[in-house]
């Protein structure tokens, strides 16, 4: 089976006024089925840039990307939009839950545009509701439920249309360290038990130590790629 | 995504908010709600002015009696009494003339047996309910021997035969005393009711014109000559020829003025109707104007819209919404922020029109292809104020929309 994602030489830089910023300056990674990375480097180091391109929100300047066995590198804004739809996950720092909209129908957004039956999408984001722990909070809106709680909706959000990869941005950056550890077992658990591929970016090490790998970046490189020893339970 | 699943995103997202939707639309509801009070009160108006003439009869042509002075100057015989039942035979070989009847009036009081009424007595030819349109409910009109032999018969309008002839019972065969004179009542006319201007149509006593000049006004002369067209078309060709005619008869050379006039309603009528459609017309204008002011309303919330969902956005586009499909939501907000505003100022300007038409007893009538204009129109400010704002929403780049702060 191919591997989840496999970027060669990946690069990517932008205009600034004169000057050209190199964000990604070649990069190479490979994230076979299953895995938990973790994506490290300081601001700047290029690591948000390298989610951004993997999660099909932006595009390399060079290099290939293929995701799941096809070459995404140059696909149209359209077909970004439906692999992201179909294929992918995304959870935020910030959660980015729909205003004074039920848990429920927060869920249920990336099914309305991959044309998901209504009925059928109530079923399937009550199971995910469900398969984070907060089945019960289905009708309450974002600005009832604790961070922790919107994080979980968010999760469930990233699983509806079984995803092949989890994008989590800092997923943990705007929680207590309760709520932070909930979250990440919680990660850890879908991984584990489900075999979801999760490819998580902080800066924080303690989060990174859930991660089985972690990836390090530096100037638009990976200067680092380890397996975690020290896995944190 | 299919439409519906388009306009119920668009519908959910202005549920999210209630008062600022409400406001937006508040521009258009106003504006509809005028165009359509405009237009009621115009339509309204023209159709009552319309019915009226169109009572009076169809292709109607009245010749009456001219002034009596002119600058001092006595120019005719009599107080305005100039036309002769002769003139109106002449009138009736005119080409483009399909009737004419002589009508010959006066107030007094009818009698029968115990009852007693006051109404008008108008002697008229039998023409005169084919000119007028005026069918009979029971018995039998004159004909034209009764008009030769002065004949002592009489046809009831509704509201005397109610009043003379009480408790359902026939008039038909009854005398009733006009002037000390009996007459025979033959038939009783269909009910007409209130003319344009207030008049109770049916307060009359019809009789052969010839009885009415020989027994009741002891007169030569006649009120009126009513002239009825054989189609809308020749109306004024008919008043031409007429006019040319009692010129000559009445030996009229310029520079005398005519001891007559003819007028057509039809071209009163037009006149009338076109003004009020000139009118009405500059009203809606005026009230689209707000309509458009409407437009720019909904163009300008919905600009603050898309800033404020800039994240909204950008997470939408991140979980798999096209550009498109971006576009379509928030085009789909403004159209049925639009609509929906279109069909309050319906309901309102419609129960608006109908409170007017209460308090002031103007008649109203809102149109149907006015209300759907309306609300088609009210879909259109929502396109085309709709569409600049949801080109900025699907132009976002999913990356610096989900980092907006």
């Amino acid at each position: 089976m191919a591997p989840v994602v496999e970027v060669a030489d990946l690069q990517r830089e932008y205009a600034m006024g004169e000057d050209r910023i190199y964000a990604l300056r070649g990069v190479n990674l490979t994230l076979e089925r299953g895995e938990f990375v973790a994506v490290m480097g300081p601001s700047g180091s290029g690591k948000s840039t390298f989610m951004h391109v993997v999660g099909l929100l932006d595009q390399p300047t060079a290099g290939t990307y293929r995701f799941e066995g096809a070459e995404v590198s140059h696909l149209s804004a359209d077909e970004r939009a439906d692999i992201r739809g179909r294929r992918l996950g995304f959870v935020f720092q910030a959660y980015n839950l729909l205003p004074r909209t039920s848990a429920l129908e927060n869920v249920e957004l990336p099914m309305v545009y991959a044309g998901v039956p209504e009925r059928e999408r109530k079923t399937i984001a009550l199971a995910k509701l469900e398969m984070v722990g907060i089945a019960d909070l289905a009708a309450h809106h974002p600005n009832q439920m604790s961070g922790g709680q919107q994080q979980r909706v968010a999760i469930a959000r990233s699983l509806v249309n079984d995803p092949g990869l989890i994008l989590a941005d800092e997923p943990t950056g705007a929680l207590d360290t309760k709520s932070s550890q909930d979250i990440m077992h919680l990660l850890t658990r879908l991984n584990e038990a489900a075999g979801i591929t999760v490819m998580l970016v902080t800066h924080e090490p303690d989060v990174a130590a859930y991660a089985r790998r972690i990836v390090t970046f530096r100037d638009g490189l990976i200067t680092g790629d380890s397996i975690n020893e020290r896995r944190a339970a | 995504m299919n439409i519906k699943a388009t306009l119920r995103l668009a519908l959910a997202a202005l549920i999210r908010n209630k008062t600022r939707s409400l406001l937006t639309m508040l521009g258009i509801v106003i504006g509809v709600a005028a165009v359509i009070i405009t237009v009621a009160i115009g339509v309204g108006a023209r159709t009552s002015v319309q019915a009226s003439i169109n009572s009076l009869g169809s292709n109607l042509i009245v010749v009456q009696p001219g002034s009596v002075t002119q600058s001092g100057a006595r120019t005719g015989f009599g107080a305005a009494s100039t036309l002769t039942p002769a003139d109106g035979l002449e009138i009736a070989k005119l080409p483009g003339v399909a009737a004419v009847s002589p009508t010959v009036s006066l107030r007094t009081q009818v009698v029968a047996g115990e009852n007693n009424w006051q109404t008008t007595i108008t002697g008229v030819a039998p023409t005169y309910t084919f000119i007028r349109s005026w069918g009979l409910s029971a018995g039998r009109f004159f004909n034209q021997n009764d008009v030769t032999s002065d004949a002592k018969v009489a046809v009831l309008g509704q509201t005397v035969a109610g009043q003379l002839f009480p408790g359902g019972t026939s008039p038909i065969g009854q005398t009733v005393i006009i002037k000390g004179a009996p007459f025979t009542v033959i038939g009783a006319l269909d009910p007409l009711g209130q003319s344009g201007l207030g008049q109770d149509q049916d307060d009359v006593v019809l009789i052969p014109y010839t009885s009415a000049m020989e027994r009741l006004t002891g007169l030569t002369t006649v009120n009126t000559l009513m002239v009825s067209a054989a189609t809308a078309a020749q109306i004024d060709g008919v008043t031409q020829s007429v006019t040319s005619l009692l010129e000559e008869r009445h030996r009229i050379v310029p520079p005398q003025t005519d001891d007559f006039q003819v007028r057509n309603l039809q071209a009163i009528a037009q006149t009338a109707s076109q003004t009020g459609a000139i009118l009405e017309l500059l009203l809606a204008g005026v009230a689209a104007v707000s309509l458009v002011v409407g437009g720019i309303g909904i163009m300008n919330i919905m600009l603050v819209s898309v800033t404020e969902r800039t994240r909204e956005i950008g997470l939408r586009m991140a979980v798999g919404a096209r550009a498109g499909s971006i576009m379509r939501q928030f085009l789909a907000e403004s159209i049925v922020l639009a609509t929906i505003g279109g069909l309050i100022g319906v309901a309102a300007g419609g129960v608006g029109a109908l409170g007017l038409a209460l308090l002031t007893h103007w008649p109203t009538a809102v149109p149907l292809q006015w209300v759907l204009a309306s609300v088609a129109f009210s879909a259109l400010v929502g396109i085309f104020f709709g569409y600049y704002p949801a080109r900025q929403a699907a132009a976002l780049s999913p990356i610096e929309a989900l980092r907006f702060e």
